[in-house]
């Protein structure tokens, strides 16, 4: 098989390639590795999505079902003896020593560690400008943004760089850039992949979760890393994700929420989502429009929780027992410079942010309130299923915007994450797929669907990708 | 717009250092994202319950049993100073 | 004006608290729990080994670990909360506590706050204000000036200890003086260890008791302002503390001062308290529930698991020794609140000797002379004197087969050389009572003649000179005789 055959493969179709004995598995993973190398040495000349690269392909023949399909994943996951940093200088040269649940479990069914994908700091952010390693850049365009904070994971899947990567979605970490790369990109319900080994952002959202070139190597991916894991208190059992095979949406109900439809959502975007929406009818869906009165809020209580909760998980990195430590004569002086030189200017807006909504006298102002919008988010999203099978809205409000547009202004970019952030906060599975381009720049969709509906959700995707046939080589380098 | 002083109190809190020219951005970055959240404080909330965990999980509880502890060399492997028995930090009592 | 402890609280430890102030004192008691792993690990607990031998990602806060909570450390907490009669929370709740120390890895400690597992109840004369779970801290080490940090003080932190589970029993603020205080923490230990919860030593640590002290005029319903008392790691060093800062309190008061609410350190070696926290900004943790932590749900199987493990505890204890046993009140709570007694107490009564000794006496030689001829606070079930050699022993006494002071003789051989049958040794050194035969009448016709004397005036009336007498038979038969029967044997040759 050429090189130009191994890269058109999809994940699935690679692993089934190597099955049959048409492709080595050594051969599948060096294509790869020399590219995503290749991308590596050419930093910022590149689309700079990795912070390391396997060096070698893996001695031993890695087993069924995954057989050895290549796999990037986000910096954010801990992998033993490999650099695990969360994009941070505050981890600068360190190497875990234990390897995250979801990895582990994704490696047991074959798929080998092909690299780590630079991100925004600690997941903090939302076009992968804050990280330690440098901007990614969009394989669309490169003077714009990939989305954020699984920029790198994004950029390397849309760019043929790698089959699939692993990422984590906390209010939209995963369905943004996949949106803003023109791949598919789901967040599971709450619960569904074990977070042990993933490096904390906001616990109470953090999923992992896959970028993949289409529906059904997300399903593969999901299927091998989620289920129960007993490191991981708020792990569920859930029922296995099957292969989706659906090409009809007969007797679906989809529902459209004004909320998320309208005001701040670029008009070619809207315009994307509308004619899916119009091959969705042909498909045999009913589209109605629902409500979720809420959801406008969704936003502002999000910057309370996830800082809240991210200015408490990132206390740990103190100067003590690993990463950087600042020179100092005091204890006090060891925290506050080692903690001043090892953040970057947003993952610190966000622990003040946090901080200052936890403290004494603003706790119910804002944390207190904000978990009781969380509730109503939740209660909307439920009544809203009473009436369709799934939420239909655009992933991002605007195709990806150009490098340096926001940094400037933090409540712009997070603005990028007005769309995904309430079913971050209602714990639902929500998936974006790419349904068209915009100026040139794809424009993604996201369905969302019930709380452990992953794999239905993942069949009604699977019958709109087919449909909508989208292109994807002109991201590929 | 939030105060100097409580953007130092804040930053005390948390043990972070701000130099003089990174603490009139985060007082008017903070703002600025603070006045978004305010809209918040304007909904009825009355009556409603806080959601802490969205999914309804029951009897995550380990048993005691013993797992395999690290070596100690690898305990203390990453940490930025170390004397012969652990982790060296600069006394609190100092 | 207000003051706080640094001016000076030396040594006031001795005088009584004058009659128009009450001290107000409430207990905060952690207890390490006797689990085989750490709270949120599986780490296994660490008694002295080498410093950070006893880690894993989540205890040592790496990035990314995730605590789970220890089932038989909510086991535990269940059966504490049981025996305190508190009531269970259906759904408790882990909060995490932020504040920054070396010893504290994530940054936060996880322990329950809003919803804690236990509420309420009582032990003894005391209330129980709540009970909840929580992880310890790690261990810091002050190793002096390191040329590692510049030249300046370091410390080292050993995480063994890190993420032990602990259970927290706050009181309410019933009681009134240092005696009490230690008292009552016997009686809580005791509780404990029946329970199996926890190895409950204070000078080890497993115990460790912080007080709320406040003074308020006699009388008054108010609560003064308190100071919250640390590191009195010996019921001795609690009393002291606790009653030196009394003194400084009602001295301050007296002088028209105010005190100041603040945290102390007690240091035994000067029987100084400092203050700790004075020059610091005032905490603010920032309590916020654990999000890596779901409730923990209590449901009847658990509940029903902690009571069937539920022992007799001292206080029910006490109470069926008197109800049953007929023993007295003091006796009875001494033998089921020191419970080791109680159990060689209850060995022996079941050993089956013949005659049977009655209960009291048994106790009285148990708590008296057994736990007299061993070391203070040693458990007479690892001595050399078994349950039923002592009961053997005590049986032959009451049946006057044998005199206590040739009793006590025989013991003193038990303790030392241990052996089952006491009734070999009263045969082997020739130590059985002499039965009031003619032997013995013999003995006392020779002690009255040896007495002329005492015998005269016993007999004009004067009962006090019959001990020389009685002295002189008790020699000569080197305590064998029984003494109200030579008593008798005197008289009755005497004539009265
Ligand atoms: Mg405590
Ligand atoms: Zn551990």
């Amino acid at each position: 098989m050429s090189a130009g055959d191994i890269l058109e493969l999809s994940a699935s179709a690679a692993a089934a390639a190597v099955d049959s004995g048409e492709l080595s598995a050594r051969e599948l993973f060096e294509t790869y590795r020399v590219r995503a190398a290749a991308d590596r040495d050419a930093g910022i000349e590149g689309l700079n999505c990795f912070t390391w690269v396997a060096d070698e392909v893996p001695a031993e023949a890695p087993p069924a079902p995954l057989h050895g399909v290549p796999i990037a994943i986000k910096d954010l996951f801990c992998v033993e003896g490999v650099p695990s940093q969360a994009g941070s200088r505050i981890l600068e040269g360190y190497r875990p020593p234990y390897t995250a649940s979801s990895v582990s479990r994704l490696r047991e069914a074959g798929a080998c560690l092909l690299a780590k994908t630079n991100q925004d700091e600690f997941a903090m952010g939302s076009s992968n400008e804050n990280s330690a390693f440098g901007p990614v850049l969009n394989p669309w365009d490169r003077a714009r943004v990939p989305g954020g904070s699984s920029g790198g994971s994004a950029a390397a899947v849309a760019a043929g760089l790698a089959p699939w990567a692993l990422g984590t979605d906390t209010g939209g970490s995963i369905r943004q850039p996949a949106a803003l790369c023109g791949i598919v990109g789901m967040k599971p319900t709450y619960g569904t992949v074990s977070r042990y080994g993933m490096i904390a952002f906001a616990s109470s959202l953090d999923q992992a979760g896959p970028l993949t070139r289409d529906v059904s190597d997300a399903a593969l991916m999901l299927r091998h890393m989620s289920g129960r894991d007993a490191c991981d208190a708020t792990s569920l059992h859930s029922a296995s994700v099957e292969p989706p095979s659906a090409r009809r949406l007969d007797g679906l109900r989809l529902g459209v929420p004004e909320e998320l439809a309208g005001e701040g959502i670029e008009a070619g975007v809207l315009e994307c989502c509308r004619s899916t929406l119009s091959l969705a009818e042909g498909l045999g869906a009913d589209v109605a429009e629902v409500r979720l009165p809420h959801a406008p809020h969704a936003l502002a209580a999000y910057y309370v929780l996830a800082p809240a909760e991210a200015s408490s998980n990132l206390a740990r990195f103190d100067g003590v027992r690993y990463g950087l430590r600042a020179e100092a004569d005091d204890l006090l002086a060891m925290y506050t410079r080692t903690r001043h030189d090892g953040f970057g200017p947003e993952v610190k807006r966000r622990i003040m942010l946090g901080t200052y909504a936890l403290s004494s006298g603003y706790y119910e102002a804002y944390y207190g309130r904000a978990q009781r919008v969380r509730t109503k988010i939740a209660e909307d999203f439920a009544a809203a299923f009473q009436s369709v099978d799934y939420i239909v809205s655009p992933t991002s409000p605007t195709v990806a915007f150009k490098l340096g547009e926001r940094t400037s202004d933090p409540l712009s970019m997070y603005l990028s994450d007005y769309c995904t952030v309430p079913m971050s906060l209602a714990g639902i599975p929500a998936i974006s797929i790419p349904c068209g381009l915009s100026d040139g720049l794809p424009v993604g969709l996201q369905l969302a669907g019930p709380a452990l509906s992953d794999s239905r959700l993942l069949d009604a995707a699977h019958a709109l990708e087919q449909a909508i046939e989208f292109d994807p080589r002109a991201a590929r380098v | 717009m939030i105060e100097r002083s409580e953007v130092l109190a804040v930053a005390r809190l948390a043990r972070l250092e701000l130099s003089e020219e990174e603490l009139e951005p985060m007082a008017r970055e903070l703002s600025t994202v603070l006045d978004h959240i305010a809209t918040i404080r304007q909904l009825d909330l009355t009556g409603v319950a806080p959601t802490s965990h969205v999914v309804d999980v029951t009897g995550a509880l380990r048993p005691d049993e013993p797992r395999p502890c690290l070596p100690r060399e690898v305990a203390l492997a990453q940490a930025p100073a170390v004397s012969a028995d652990g982790f060296l930090v600069p006394s609190p009592q100092a | 004006m207000s003051e706080n402890a640094d001016a000076g609280a030396k040594g006031a430890s001795d005088g009584a608290v004058p009659a128009a102030w009450e001290p107000v004192i409430g207990l905060e008691i952690h207890v390490q729990l006797a689990t085989a792993t750490k709270m949120f690990c599986g780490c296994e607990l660490s008694f002295g080994e080498r410093p950070n031998t006893h880690t894993c990602a989540v205890c040592l806060g790496l990035p990314g670990s995730l605590p789970v909570a220890n089932a038989r450390a909510v086991h535990f907490g269940l059966m504490i909360g049981l025996a305190l009669g508190s009531e269970l929370a259906p759904r408790s709740i882990f909060h995490r506590k932020n504040y920054f120390y070396p010893d504290l890895p994530k940054g936060y400690q996880i322990s329950q706050y809003e919803e804690p597992l236990c509420r309420g109840g009582r032990l003894g004369d005391v209330r129980i204000h709540r009970v909840h779970l929580e992880e310890d801290a790690a261990k810091l080490i002050h190793v002096g000036a390191s040329g590692r940090i510049h030249g300046s003080d370091a410390s080292v932190v050993d995480f063994n200890r890190g993420g032990t589970p602990l259970a927290e029993i706050v009181t309410e603020p019933d009681l009134r003086s240092p005696e009490q205080c230690s008292e009552w923490l016997k009686l809580l230990r005791t509780t404990l260890r029946q329970l199996g919860v926890s190895d409950v030593n204070m000078e080890e640590g497993s115990l460790r008791c912080d007080a709320n002290v406040s003074v308020r005029p006699a009388g008054a319903r108010e609560l003064g302002t308190k100071a919250e008392l640390k590191n009195m790691n010996s019921f001795r060093y609690l009393e002291r503390g606790i009653r030196a800062e009394i003194a400084r309190q009602v001295e301050v008061l007296q002088r028209g001062g105010e005190v100041v609410q603040e945290t102390l350190h007690y240091d035994p070696a000067s029987d100084r308290l400092t203050s700790l926290r004075s020059k610091e900004e005032a905490h603010d943790y920032r309590y916020f529930p654990e999000p890596d932590l779901i409730p923990v749900a209590i449901d009847e199987r658990m509940l029903a698991r902690a009571r069937a493990e539920l022992p007799e505890l001292p206080a029910a204890r006490a109470e069926r020794f008197q109800r049953q046993l007929g023993l007295s009140r003091e006796s009875a709570q001494l033998l089921a609140f020191r419970a080791e007694l109680g159990d060689y107490l209850e060995a022996a009564l079941a050993a089956g000797a013949e005659p049977e000794p009655p209960p009291q006496a048994l106790a009285n030689w148990v708590s008296g002379e057994l736990a007299g001829r061993l070391d203070e606070g040693a458990d007479p079930a690892s001595s050399r004197v078994t349950a039923a050699a002592l009961a053997a022993l005590v049986g032959l006494v009451s049946a006057k087969r044998v005199s206590v002071g040739a009793a006590r003789q025989v013991l003193d051989k038990l303790v030392t050389e241990g052996g089952e049958d006491p009734a070999a040794i009263i045969e082997r050194e020739g130590l059985a009572a002499l039965d009031g035969g003619e032997e013995l009448a013999a003995v006392v016709a020779a002690a009255l003649d040896a007495n002329a004397d005492a015998a005269e005036r016993v007999r004009a009336g004067n009962e006090k000179a019959i001990g020389p007498i009685i002295g002189t038979v008790m020699r000569e038969t080197k305590g064998r005789a029984d003494g109200g029967e030579v008593r008798r044997l005197v008289r009755e040759q005497l004539g009265i």
